[in-house]
């Protein structure tokens, strides 16, 4: 079933009228091997971009869903700047967030702050999806029943101590699905560091193609692309199977 | 003698509806108390405002001779000194049985980690569970999680134990081995407030009975009085409803 889908699809494109003009324009194996070993170079640098974003993003996003948890009336504030903060970046598209940074920031020329456009789209990248994954912590957070507040305020724990050794452990185990998600998208949007000036995939295909009048790096970029997803998203499915397996064994 | 715990004109509301009104208890040490009633009679509500999970709307609560009713009272100090256990059990699911019950100890009683553990496998292991330290509460039966849950209460060494519905959610033959476990704390010398619709088993342990209606304390005296000749009517009514056979 599915190789008639994807054969009638693909004849469909091949005796398309402009098919011929497409294979040139995107589908050039000249073009295609020419410009592979740039792309492999580049494409590290998406890579080490999603991977310092990740640990940061981590980190942020946690620290905003405790402060929104929060309870202590010393936190108000806090907890108010974190709401604040996520509804604004949440409402400032991801791209403009990564020009606004990687422009400003230098503009303002600031002494002893570094001007690598690397940088700064990196922050911008861990300042937008932070304030997505806060949210899905919180969830998680919240997802946890009063009750087992309720037994370990009973043992003495404080708030705290209650947040750090049993709600938090028990909602992050929840959402590790929904978080990998997250990160599946964040390694595609490294992409976006392309229109703030770095070097990485994205950029190089587009210099190649402004160049040599020839669109075929894209498709090739595209497809780094998906090699690059496919084993987080992978992860992703067997860990909700696994958590599924788990689940259903205590049920019994 | 002043009393371990006492309670004074208690009332807790939550909104219109009142839960418990004009509550007086007074528990001395070794004293077992079975507080029993119908459901919605305030008996979990009693439990839960004894260790200061529920906030009161008027009366005093007394600890070893200190108000802990007010506010400005450190509440976790409390409670580290009371132990609690639900009818869920609420053991923590991430844990292991072994990690449920000395995550107190170390963290609230700065006992160290050796310690603490040498501690809780002595208590499994006294309570038939010793071969279940490693697992998950998921992997156990219900009475071994009841069973694990006290014991998590008892590696604190609470100087009062706060019992509720503990056999509630089991099947009537796992009920046993987690009333065994009470009793032998009981004869142990333990302190203990017990709510409960087992009344033979109240029969058996308890110094004093409660009986509760309507969030308030009815009726209270030594099980053999009202269990035998109880004095109002409405307890006459809901032990002939709890024990059918009982007879007048």
């Amino acid at each position: 079933m599915t190789v008639v889908v994807i054969g009638g699809l693909v004849l469909g494109l091949v005796s398309s009228p402009g098919w011929p003009t497409m294979q040139q324009t995107f589908f050039d194996p000249h073009h295609a091997k020419e410009v592979f070993p740039d792309l492999l170079d580049a494409i590290w640098l998406n890579i080490k971009m999603f991977l310092i974003a990740e640990v940061c993003i981590l980190v942020v996003a946690m620290l905003l869903a405790m402060a929104r948890v929060s309870r202590s009336p010393w936190l108000t504030p806090l907890r108010l700047l974190a709401v604040l903060y996520t509804d604004i970046v949440r409402g400032i598209p991801t791209i403009l967030l990564v020009v606004l940074l990687a422009f400003g920031v230098p503009s303002l020329q600031l002494q002893g702050v570094t001007n690598s456009p690397f940088v700064w789209a990196t922050v911008a990248l861990v300042i937008s999806y932070s304030a997505y994954v806060a949210e899905v912590f919180r969830s998680g957070i919240e997802s946890v029943h009063p009750s087992q507040w309720a037994s370990a305020q009973a043992l003495g724990l404080s708030r705290g101590q209650t947040l750090r050794h049993v709600v938090v452990p028990q909602g992050v185990r929840r959402v590790v699905p929904p978080l990998l998600n997250d990160f599946v998208s964040l390694q595609k949007d490294t992409a976006l560091a392309s229109s703030a000036g770095v070097f990485e995939a994205v950029f190089v295909a587009r210099d190649y193609t402004n160049y040599n009048f020839n669109y075929t790096p894209y498709v090739v970029v595209a497809c780094f692309f998906i090699v690059m997803t496919v084993p987080l998203a992978r992860l992703c499915d067997w860990l909700t199977a696994r958590m599924r397996r788990r689940e259903l064994a205590g049920a019994l | 003698m002043s009393a371990l715990l006492s309670v004074a004109g208690l009332r807790k509301s939550y909104g219109d509806r009142v839960v418990l009104d004009d509550v007086s208890l007074s528990i001395e040490k070794h004293d077992v108390i079975c507080l029993i009633g119908a459901s919605g009679s305030g008996k979990s509500t009693l439990l839960r405002c004894l260790n200061l999970l529920e906030d009161i709307d008027d009366g005093v609560i007394t600890f070893e001779g200190r108000e802990i009713s007010d506010p400005r009272v450190d509440a976790r100090a409390v409670r580290s000194r009371l132990g609690m256990v639900f009818q869920a059990y609420n053991l923590f699911p991430h844990l292991s049985v072994l990690d449920n019950c000395t995550l107190a100890p170390r963290k609230v009683h700065g006992v160290r980690r050796a310690d603490a553990e040498a501690r809780a496998r002595e208590l499994l292991e006294k309570f038939g569970l010793a071969d279940h330290a490693g697992k998950h509460p998921d992997r156990l039966s219900g009475g071994q999680q009841q069973r694990a849950a006290l014991v998590r209460a008892l590696c604190t060494s609470p100087t009062l134990l706060l019992l509720d519905e503990i056999t509630a959610a089991l099947d009537p033959e796992l009920v046993g081995e987690v009333l065994e476990i009470v009793r032998a704390e009981a004869e142990a010398g333990m302190t203990m407030v017990i709510a409960t619709h087992e009344m033979a088993f109240a029969r058996d342990v308890a110094t004093s009975v409660c009986f509760l209606d309507r969030g308030r304390i009815l009726e209270q005296g030594p099980p053999s009085e009202i269990f035998s000749a109880p004095r109002e009517e409405r307890t006459r009514e809901f032990l002939r409803r709890v024990l059918p056979g009982s007879g007048e």
